[in-house]
C-alpha cells in the first residue's frame, strides 16, 4: 500500500480553488471546496483532455474550463448526459495540510 | 413525517410532466399512485404521427418506462380506468374496484375525440386518432385496405392522411370549411399547403358534409355519403374532427366544469384539494391542445403541489407546426388581423412562399409562415413579449438575419431544406440528422435539452435558430421558445438578469453569498454560469465597495491570460492603438526566445500574441515584458480588448482626423475596464474607414468638421453594423461620448450580453435619450465610468509582485517515497 504523502498547507489553495501536483502519475488537481473538503482528480478531463485544475469549482462538482464538461470531484464521473471520467485520488485534510495517496 | 399521498388519474403527457416537475421540487413528500387507462406507460403522443408515417416504433415514443414509476416510487395502475371520485371520503375507485386514498388529487385525464353523430359511426373501420390502440389499428388496416377517408382538415387529420398515404393507401381528406387548418392559417397559406399535400398525392374535399358512413358486406364501413349526394369508397374512416376536454369523471364527482374542469392560476379546481392539469382543463375559459401550455400548466401545479405557492399560470400563446416530413409552415397567435391591426404580407406564389405578420400598435401578434419558416421562433418570440417592433418594423419582415452574416452553418437558415447529413453545429460538428435523433429517442421538447444531448448551439450559439426549427418541426407546437425577456440567469434561479442587476443596485448587495441570500438561490453556490454574472453586476454596480472574486472568474480572467486546447496559455500585451515601438518589438522577441515561445502571431486585434506558454512561465515572460512598459491586453476578458486605429491625419494623405493619437486616448481611458462582454473600439481618420470602425461596438470615423460616433456593431458571430449616434467636434467629446455610452451598457447590459445585443433589447432611441439628449446624465455616466477606473493596476504587474496571487501558477511539487 502506498503512503500519505504531504501536499501543503491548506492555505496554499484557494476557497473553491485548485493547486497542480506534479507526481510520478502525471498531474494531480488538488481542489478545495466552499466547505472546505479536499478532492483529488488526475488533471486531465475525459473530453478532451483539458486541465480540470483550472475549472470553475461549485459544490462538488468541477466545470471543465475547456468545453464546459462538469465533473464530480469525488469519484471524477462526468455529470449526466455527459459520459466519462477523470481518475480520483484519495486526499486528506489534516490538521490543516492536505495529504494524498497516489494509486 | 408521514407522507401525504397524492393520487394522479391520468397517465399521460400533461399529468407524468407534473410529476416529473415535482418530484424536483419536493421528491419525498408525497406516495404517489397513478391510474392510467390506457395499457401503457406514459409516450411520447405527439409522435404518434412519425410512428404511423413509419418513422418511429412505438417502443421509440415511450417517455417514462416501468423502470422510472419503479425507481420513483410511483405505484402505476395500468390499463385502470377511474370511474368514481369519492370527495367526501378522499378516494378514487376505478372501474375493476382498486382504490385508492388521496390527501390530494390530480386529474390529467385529456381529451376525448369528437365524433359527430353521423349514422354509421359505430361500425368497425371508423375510427378516431388519439392513442396507441388508433394507431395500430390504422397500421394494420393500411396493410389490408386501399380506401382511407380522413374527415377534418386540421393538424391531426392532416397527420393522419400523411401517414396514411406513406403507408400505401389512397387518401381522401373531407373537411367541412373552405380551407385547411383553418384555426391555424389564412386561406393563401392553406391553399399552398393545399397543393404541395396534393402534389404528394392527397386528396381533398372542401365543404363536405358527410351525411352517413355507409356498412358494406363484410359488415365494416365501406363508403361514406355527403349532403350532397356524392358517395366515396371507403374502408378506413379516421376522424379528426376535434377533441373535447375529457370531464366526464370530474362532472360525475360534481367538480365544477365549463368547456373543461374549471381551475384558478394555481391550477386548482373548486376543490381545493383537487388539482387538474392538461387538456381536460379549462383555464380562463381557454382549453388548449398543445403539449406546451400543458407543460407550464404542470410546473405551476408541481410548484403548489409541493407546497412552494408562488408559481401562477396565466394562460400561454401558442404557435403551431405542421409535422409533416418536407412541409415547411408555421403559424402563431393572431393570424387573421382584424379591426386596428395591420399586415405585412410577402407572397411568391412560383417560389412557394408566403409571410403573413399582424401588428397592432408597434407589436406583433401573430404570424403565418409557409415555405420558409426559419423566423418562426423569432417571431414568435416576439409575440409572447409583445416587443415593441417601431424600430425594426420596416425589416421585421426579413427576419433576424436579414442584414447579417450569420456564420458556422453554410449560410444554411432553413432547417427544412437541409439533409440529414448537413453540418448544423459547426463548432461540436453536430449534424441535422444526430438532433432530430437525439429528440426523438431522448423525448425532448427544449433547447436546452437539445443541447445537453447533442452539444449543439451550445458553444458559439449561431445555430440556435436553425436548432430552433429543427426541434419546432420534430415536435410540432409542443416547441416554445424560452420567455427571453425574463429568462432565467441560470438553473440556480428562477429570476431573470434584470431582476438580479436591480436587486444588486436597489438592495445594496455586495457580495455573491449576500445575493444568494436574497433572492433564495437554488444551490448553495451557484454554478459556473452564475457566479461569472454576479460577479461581473457586483463589480459594477459597486466599484471599489464590492470586492472581486477571481474563483468566480473564468479560467482566462483568473490567469490572465488565454487557455489553449493544450493546457498551454497565450500573452498578448497592450499595443495601445495599434502602435509599438522598436524596444516593444525586442522584448517581445526575446521572451519568445528565452521561453521558446512555438507560435508567434499578429491577432486580428492588431497587435502580437505569444502562444503556448506553459503557466509557470507566465509570471516570468510577465516580469520581463514589463520591464519594457508592456502590460496586459486582456485579450481573455469580458473587458475592454483594443482600440483599432489606421493612420489617419497624422501620415495619410486622406486623414481628417489625427486617428492614431484618438485612438491611444480611448485606449488609455478605457485600460481595466470589466463588461457584460468583451468592447471593441475603433478610429479611423476618414470615411474610407480603414480600421472598420463599422463592425465595432464603438466605432469613431473622422470627417472634416469632426467624428462621427457609431455604436452597437459586431464582427464576430453575428455581423452586426454600427448604428449612427450622433456627431460630435472634439476629441474630448468623444471620449465623454463613447466613455457614457459605455457607461451606459456597463450598468444596464446582461452578462454575455454584447452592445449589438444590448441595443437591440433595449432600443437605440433610448440609449440616444439617455446619453446623447440629457447633457447631464451623460456627464455622470462618463464620470462614473472614469470613477470605477480610477486606481486600476495592471494585472500581470501585481501577480509579478504579489507572492500571494503568484502562487496560482506556481506547480506543487512532492517527495514521493520508492514503493
Ligand atoms: C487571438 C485572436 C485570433 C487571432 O489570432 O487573431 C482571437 C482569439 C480568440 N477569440 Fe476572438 N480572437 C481575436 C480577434 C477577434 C475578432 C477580430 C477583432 O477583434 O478585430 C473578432 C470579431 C470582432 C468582434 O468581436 O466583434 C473575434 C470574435 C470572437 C468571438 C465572437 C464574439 C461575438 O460576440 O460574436 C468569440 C467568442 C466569445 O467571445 O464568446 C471569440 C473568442 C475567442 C477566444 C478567446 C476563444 C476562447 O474563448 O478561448 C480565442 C482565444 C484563442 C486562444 O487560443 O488564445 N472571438 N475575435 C484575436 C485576438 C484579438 C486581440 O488582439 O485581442
Ligand atoms: C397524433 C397526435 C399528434 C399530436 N401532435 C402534436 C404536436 O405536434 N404538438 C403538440 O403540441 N401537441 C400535439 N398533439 C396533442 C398532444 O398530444 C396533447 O396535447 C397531449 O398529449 C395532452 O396531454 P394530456 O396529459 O392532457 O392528455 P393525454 O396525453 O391524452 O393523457 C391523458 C391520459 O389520461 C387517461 N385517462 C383519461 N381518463 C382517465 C380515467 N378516468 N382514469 C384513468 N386514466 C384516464 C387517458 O387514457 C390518457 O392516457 C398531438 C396529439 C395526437 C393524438
Ligand atoms: S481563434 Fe476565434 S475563430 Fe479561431 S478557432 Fe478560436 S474562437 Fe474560433
Ligand atoms: S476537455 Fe474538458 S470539456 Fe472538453
Amino acid at each position: 500500500m502506498s503512503e500519505w504523502i504531504k501536499v501543503c498547507a491548506l492555505d496554499e489553495i484557494a476557497p473553491q480553488g485548485s493547486r497542480v501536483v506534479e507526481s510520478s502519475q502525471g498531474r494531480i488537481a488538488i481542489f478545495r471546496t466552499a466547505e472546505d473538503k479536499v478532492f483529488g482528480l488526475h488533471d486531465k478531463c475525459p473530453h478532451k483532455g483539458g486541465p480540470l485544475s483550472q475549472g470553475m469549482v461549485n459544490g462538488d462538482i468541477v466545470t471543465c474550463p475547456l468545453h464546459g464538461w462538469k465533473l464530480g470531484l469525488k469519484d471524477g464521473e462526468a455529470v449526466a448526459p455527459d459520459k466519462g471520467c477523470a481518475k480520483s485520488f484519495a486526499v486528506k485534510l489534516d490538521a490543516g495540510t492536505v495529504w494524498l495517496k497516489l494509486n | 413525517m408521514k407522507k401525504q399521498k397524492l393520487v394522479v388519474v391520468g397517465n399521460g403527457m400533461a399529468g407524468i410532466r407534473c410529476v416529473e416537475e415535482l418530484m424536483k421540487l419536493a421528491p419525498d413528500l408525497y406516495d404517489i399512485t397513478v391510474f392510467g387507462a390506457e395499457p401503457y406507460p406514459n409516450y411520447n403522443r405527439i409522435l404518434l404521427s412519425p410512428v404511423l408515417a413509419g418513422e418511429m416504433t412505438i417502443q421509440d415514443i415511450i417517455l417514462n418506462p416501468l423502470d422510472w414509476y419503479r425507481d420513483n416510487g410511483i405505484k402505476l395502475y395500468m390499463g385502470k380506468r377511474v370511474d368514481i371520485i369519492d370527495r367526501a371520503r378522499r378516494r378514487v375507485i376505478a372501474s375493476d374496484g382498486t382504490e385508492a386514498e388521496y390527501d390530494r388529487l390530480l386529474l390529467a385525464t385529456g381529451s376525448t375525440p369528437f365524433i359527430p353523430p353521423i349514422p354509421g359511426k359505430e361500425l368497425p373501420g371508423v375510427i378516431s386518432y388519439r392513442d396507441i390502440r388508433d394507431t395500430d389499428e390504422m397500421i394494420a388496416t393500411a396493410k389490408s385496405h386501399t380506401h382511407a377517408v380522413v374527415i377534418g382538415g386540421g393538424l391531426l387529420g392532416l397527420e393522419a392522411a400523411n401517414g396514411l398515404r406513406q403507408r400505401g393507401m389512397d387518401v381522401t381528406v373531407v373537411h367541412l370549411m373552405p380551407w385547411l387548418m383553418e384555426r391555424q392559417l389564412d386561406k393563401t397559406a392553406a391553399d399552398l399547403l393545399k397543393s404541395s399535400l396534393e402534389a404528394r398525392g392527397l386528396k381533398f374535399l372542401l365543404e363536405k358534409q358527410t351525411e352517413a358512413f355507409i356498412r358494406g358486406e363484410s359488415g365494416r364501413v365501406a363508403a361514406l355519403r355527403f349532403k350532397d349526394g356524392l358517395e366515396i369508397s371507403a374502408d378506413l374512416v379516421v376522424v379528426a374532427a376535434g377533441i373535447r376536454p375529457d370531464t366526464a369523471l370530474a362532472e360525475s364527482a360534481k367538480l365544477y366544469c365549463n368547456r373543461g374542469i374549471v381551475v384558478n392560476d394555481t391550477m386548482q379546481t373548486y376543490d381545493p384539494r383537487v388539482y387538474a392539469v392538461g387538456e381536460c382543463v379549462a383555464h380562463r375559459g381557454i382549453a388548449y391542445g398543445l403539449v406546451a401550455p400543458l407543460f407550464e400548466q404542470a410546473k405551476v401545479c408541481a410548484n403548489h403541489l409541493a407546497n412552494f405557492g408562488i408559481a401562477r399560470y396565466q394562460g400561454s400563446v401558442t404557435s403551431t407546426k405542421l409535422k409533416v416530413t418536407g412541409i415547411d409552415l408555421f403559424s402563431a397567435g393572431n393570424f387573421m388581423g382584424g379591426e386596428g391591426t395591420d399586415e405585412i404580407v410577402l407572397h411568391d406564389p412560383s417560389g412557394g412562399v408566403y409571410k403573413k405578420l399582424v401588428l397592432k400598435n408597434d407589436t406583433l401578434v401573430g404570424a403565418v409562415l409557409y415555405g420558409d419558416t426559419a423566423d418562426g421562433a423569432w417571431y414568435f418570440q416576439m409575440v409572447k413579449d409583445a416587443q415593441n417592433i417601431h424600430e425594426i418594423r420596416d425589416h421585421l419582415m426579413f427576419g433576424q438575419n436579414s442584414s447579417v452574416g450569420d456564420v458556422g452553418h453554410a449560410g444554411n437558415l432553413s432547417a427544412a431544406t437541409m439533409p440529414d447529413s448537413a453540418e448544423v453545429c459547426g463548432c461540436n460538428g453536430v449534424c441535422k440528422g444526430d438532433i432530430v435523433k437525439a429528440i426523438k429517442t431522448h423525448g425532448l421538447f427544449a433547447l436546452d435539452d437539445v443541447r445537453k444531448h447533442t452539444k449543439a448551439s451550445s458553444s458559439c450559439g449561431s445555430c440556435t435558430g436553425l436548432v430552433e426549427q429543427i426541434l419546432a418541426s420534430t415536435v410540432g407546437g409542443a416547441y416554445t421558445p424560452a420567455q427571453s425577456k425574463d429568462k432565467a440567469v441560470c438553473g440556480c434561479t428562477e429570476h431573470s438578469h434584470g431582476v438580479v442587476r436591480a436587486a444588486i443596485r436597489d438592495r445594496h448587495l455586495i457580495t455573491i453569498p449576500a445575493v444568494m441570500q436574497a433572492l433564495d438561490w437554488k444551490t448553495p453556490s451557484g454554478c459556473a454560469s452564475c457566479r461569472p454574472a454576479l460577479n461581473y453586476y457586483l463589480i459594477s454596480s459597486w466599484p471599489g465597495e464590492a470586492k472581486d472574486d477571481p474563483q468566480s472568474r473564468f479560467i482566462n480572467e483568473r490567469a490572465h491570460a488565454n487557455i489553449q486546447k493544450d493546457g498551454t496559455y497565450s500573452v498578448v500585451p497592450r499595443m495601445w492603438g495599434g502602435l509599438t515601438t522598436p524596444a516593444e518589438l525586442r522584448s517581445i522577441a526575446d521572451v519568445a526566445e528565452k521561453y521558446q515561445v512555438p507560435t508567434l502571431k499578429m491577432t486580428g486585434g492588431a497587435r502580437v500574441d505569444l502562444l503556448g506558454i506553459k503557466k509557470e512561465d507566465l509570471p516570468k515572460v510577465w516580469a520581463d515584458l514589463g520591464a519594457a512598459g508592456l502590460v496586459s491586453g486582456h485579450a481573455y476578458g469580458k473587458s475592454i480588448r483594443t482600440v483599432k486605429t489606421c493612420v489617419g491625419a497624422e501620415h495619410c494623405r486622406f486623414g481628417t482626423q489625427r486617428s492614431l493619437s484618438m485612438g491611444v486616448k480611448l485606449e488609455r481611458m478605457l485600460f481595466g475596464m470589466w463588461s457584460p462582454h468583451k468592447v471593441k473600439l475603433a478610429v479611423s481618420g476618414c470615411p474610407r474607414n480603414c480600421a472598420e470602425a463599422g463592425i465595432k461596438d464603438v466605432g469613431v470615423i473622422g470627417v472634416d468638421s469632426g467624428y462621427e460616433l457609431y455604436v452597437a456593431g459586431n464582427g464576430g458571430i453575428k455581423t452586426e453594423v454600427a448604428e449612427f449616434l450622433c456627431k460630435v467636434k472634439s476629441d474630448e467629446e468623444v471620449m465623454e461620448y463613447s466613455g457614457a455610452f459605455l457607461q451606459l451598457y456597463r450598468e444596464e447590459g446582461y452578462y454575455l450580453e454584447r452592445t449589438c445585443h444590448y441595443v437591440a433589447r433595449v432600443g437605440l432611441d433610448r440609449v440616444k435619450a439617455a446619453m446623447v439628449d440629457d447633457a447631464l446624465r451623460r456627464k455622470e455616466l462618463y464620470e462614473r465610468l472614469l470613477f470605477s477606473l480610477q486606481d486600476y493596476e495592471d494585472p500581470w504587474t501585481q501577480a509579478v509582485q504579489q507572492p500571494t496571487l503568484r502562487r496560482e501558477y506556481e506547480v506543487i511539487q512532492i517527495k514521493e517515497v520508492a514503493a
